[in-house]
């Protein structure tokens, strides 16, 4: 067997559901060589119920060891169950103690689904994994670079949770959904007799059963979970907070506070185990620094740049100027203020359609009770 | 491309023969049930009996000691519950061992949490049960002791005769899960001073959903199910003639085979370990070499998956597995291998390749130029591979 005539080889990853279906159907009908695989990932003290929601549950194992059965393709399942508990629940448990949102999507992605499973994949002679995101990808020969953009389908769009790709992950990477609209590929999944239901797209996280987090918090590390104060800005104590996992950004509600006017969550300080609240005004910021910046337009950023950055994943993206700092590190100043940015979230940058690349947004720094950098 | 199954330990092809002797069974000719008392019955009952007395003699057994079973793990839940149940005024405390198949191990485990108190007996670094352990392990309370005979994983054959002689000393029940020896090892349950003794059909070339259960005369079992006089009210149920008709064939096809078939397998299994010993660095047997079965290899390959081996190997055709069968579908490193004190990454690193009636020496040579090369790539690409830590970032 050589490179040369053989087919391209290419693992798909599944899920059992249209999307991941229907990419693995257009990749055969492209003449690849299409292996399916679904990643083992939920530890075994979750309820099997709780497979039924996700990408990876049990369910999710059955759905496409028979889709791939119908397309006669091969099928595996690999186990990825310690690497994903170290690299998605400990890191999402370790970011809500630190008093930040986690992303374990995007987590997932990145150490998990373009992470170990390609390399698996690349140890067993593929030559790319493929996912059903939307998203599109391709080779760029002016930049000489893969480019990564928004997918044809506006409002299914994924390439938020996509802005950590390498280059390297991009050259084995497919993405075949990304021209098609999702009535597009619901057709084609009928056509070929595929499951067209959909898979559960809340925005569950697939190893907490039910999605109450905070429960989930208090069960697995009670211990680090403390009550302290709610300030206001000014340092002011007006309470008493459970502990800061239970808290947002922007959150009003179940705060306890008897204020006359609206008080909401502007910011949780680890250092003081303090839920800093405040007017709805003070939620609104111009500025957020993000860190462990991935870019996939160039290596780094040739100088500022004008983007529209998406700060999560349902908010709309909007104007700002990013300015590269040292150590992976960016500041990022938007035209108009964003309303609760988030700590551990990711925030996304874009031009027109194409993804610029996306870090954490940083904590802000408090310098007395006033935010250190006002723009 | 070529084939090479090399998984015998999860199952094996139904016989020619055997198939030619169960097909009457399924057919017009003598479907009956042998509950019957017309002529249908009649030859279904004498099918039975017969099948019955060739299972009987391949262990050593009498046939009325024998008791069929859906198969290997139905015989060993009964064999535990069946003597918990029976003997739990007598004492509840039972000894078994870390490395047992999951049909012993969940089923004591369940015990464990019914009243019952359970010791599992550690194994040394090459996997064999000490007699001193199981010794030290009885206490007043110790109604049965459960010991398998050969490991399903790494081949390891247990001292079952000295086990069975100090639980006779002592006045406990003994069980073997005999699954992986039935066969392939000279049985007499009198030797072995077994009490009870599980073995099964689809590991020597008979059907699935087939097995049985020895029990030694004397010995009371509460049967799992109720609901009829069939295997004198041991295991209820219309009896599954075609599978037990096969079991049979394929006992007695076993049994004179057995001293030949061996002694041919031995030799491919030597071939087969010093072959890769010798073309791949880094690499361990899994178990004692010498006190081993003539059909199993355990390799364990440093800064390797065994998920990523076992797939290639099947790309090239070659069908192995990561641990028991029953293992391979959890995916999760072996309890065998961890008792045995084997790292958690090596557990991650191990292959069976279990051989049987049709393996070749070209099958094994064939394995000896694909495997160093499978083993090679990806240990280049591994993230395990200590030389690759940068990359693998």
């Amino acid at each position: 067997m050589t490179t040369a005539t053989r087919k391209p080889r290419v693992m798909v990853a599944m899920s059992g559901g249209v999307d991941s279906s229907t990419a693995a159907v257009l990749l055969l009908q492209a003449g690849y060589d299409v292996t399916g695989a679904t990643m083992a990932l939920l530890p075994h003290d979750i309820p099997a119920a709780a497979g039924e929601s996700g990408c990876c549950g049990l369910s999710a194992v059955e759905d496409a060891r028979r889709v791939c059965s119908a397309l006669d393709i091969p099928f595996y399942v690999l186990n990825f169950r310690e690497l994903f508990e170290r690299e998605v629940i400990n890191y999402f448990i370790a970011s809500y103690l630190e008093g930040q949102t986690p992303n374990p999507c995007i987590a997932c992605n990145r150490r998990l689904k373009f992470g170990a499973l390609l390399q698996r994949a690349r140890a067993l002679e593929m030559d790319y994994i493929a996912t059903g995101h939307y998203a599109r990808r391709w080779f760029d020969n002016e930049r000489g670079r893969y480019l990564l953009a928004r997918s044809r389908d506006r409002a299914k769009d994924q390439s938020y949770a996509l802005y950590t790709f390498t280059q390297e992950q991009l050259a084995h990477t497919l993405l075949p959904l990304g021209d098609y609209t999702k009535e597009e590929v619901r057709w084609i999944a009928a056509q070929h007799k595929l499951p067209v239901a959909q898979k559960s797209e809340s925005q569950d996280i697939c190893f907490i059963p039910g999605g109450d987090y905070r429960d989930y918090l208090q069960k697995k590390v009670p211990q680090t979970i403390k009550p302290g104060p709610i300030i206001d800005v000014t340092g002011r104590v007006l309470g008493q907070h459970r502990g800061l996992p239970f808290y947002t950004i922007g959150q009003r509600k179940g705060l306890g506070l008897a204020m006359g006017k609206p008080y909401y969550v502007v910011a949780l300080d680890r250092t003081r185990n303090a839920v800093i609240v405040g007017e709805e005004e003070e939620l609104r910021r111009r500025v957020l620094f993000s860190r462990a910046n991935n870019y996939i337009l160039w290596d780094e950023p040739p100088s500022e740049v004008r983007v529209e950055a998406k700060i999560r994943y349902r908010a709309a993206a909007a104007p700002a100027t990013l300015y590269p700092l040292e150590g992976g590190r960016a500041r990022l100043l938007f035209d108009e203020p964003q309303r609760a940015i988030t700590p551990g979230q990711a925030v996304v940058y874009y031009q027109d359609d194409l993804v610029v690349g996306g870090g954490i947004i940083e904590p802000l720094e408090y310098d007395g009770f006033k935010p250190k950098s006002k723009q | 491309m070529r084939r090479v199954y090399l998984d015998h330990s999860a199952t094996t092809a139904v016989r020619p023969e055997v198939l030619e002797a169960m097909l009457p069974f399924l057919k017009e000719e003598a479907f009956g049930n042998p509950s019957s008392i017309y002529s249908y019955g009649r030859e279904a009952r004498k099918a039975v009996t017969e099948a019955r007395e060739k299972v009987a003699k391949l262990i050593g057994a009498k046939p009325e000691e024998i008791y069929y079973t859906s198969g290997g793990t139905e015989a060993d839940n009964l064999a535990l519950m069946g003597v918990a149940a029976a003997y739990q005024e007598r004492g509840r405390h039972i000894i078994t061992s870390a490395i047992e198949h999951h049909a012993v191990l969940d089923t004591a485990q369940y015990l464990g949490r019914h009243g019952f108190k359970v010791t599992f007996v550690p194994v040394t670094p090459a996997g064999l049960v000490q007699v001193e352990d199981v010794k030290r392990a009885i206490t007043d309370e110790t109604i049965l002791i459960s010991i398998m005979h050969v490991n399903n994983e790494v081949g390891t054959i247990q001292p079952i005769r000295e086990i069975g002689q100090l639980a006779r000393e002592r006045g406990i029940i003994f069980h073997t899960d005999a699954v992986q020896s039935v066969g392939k090892l000279p049985i007499n349950v009198e030797e072995l001073n077994v009490d009870l003794l599980t073995a099964s059909s689809h590991k020597i070339y008979g059907p699935k959903g087939s097995g049985c259960l020895y029990v030694r005369k004397g010995i009371r079992i509460k049967p799992l199910f109720y609901g009829g006089a069939q295997e004198r009210k041991r295991r209820p149920g219309t009896e599954n003639v075609p599978a037990i008709v096969g079991f049979g064939r394929a006992a007695e096809l076993a049994g004179q085979e057995m001293d030949s078939e061996m002694e041919r397998l031995r030799r491919l299994r030597d071939k087969l370990i010093d072959g890769v010993l010798s073309r791949v660095e880094d690499v361990r047997l899994n178990g004692d070499r010498q006190q081993r079965v003539a059909t199993n290899v355990n390799f364990g390959f440093s800064y390797i998956e065994g998920e990523s081996l076992l797939l290639s190997l099947d790309m090239k055709g070659i069908c192995a597995s990561s641990g028991s069968a029953c293992t391979s579908g959890s995916l999760d490193p072996s309890h065998v291998l961890l008792a045995m004190g084997i790292p958690h990454e090596e557990a991650h690193g191990s292959v069976r390749m279990t051989l049987g009636r049709d393996n070749t020496e070209a099958d094994i040579d064939y394995v000896l130029e694909v495997l160093p090369e499978i083993v090679e790539r990806l240990r280049a690409m591994s993230p395990l591979n200590k030389d690759n830590e940068g990359e693998a970032k």
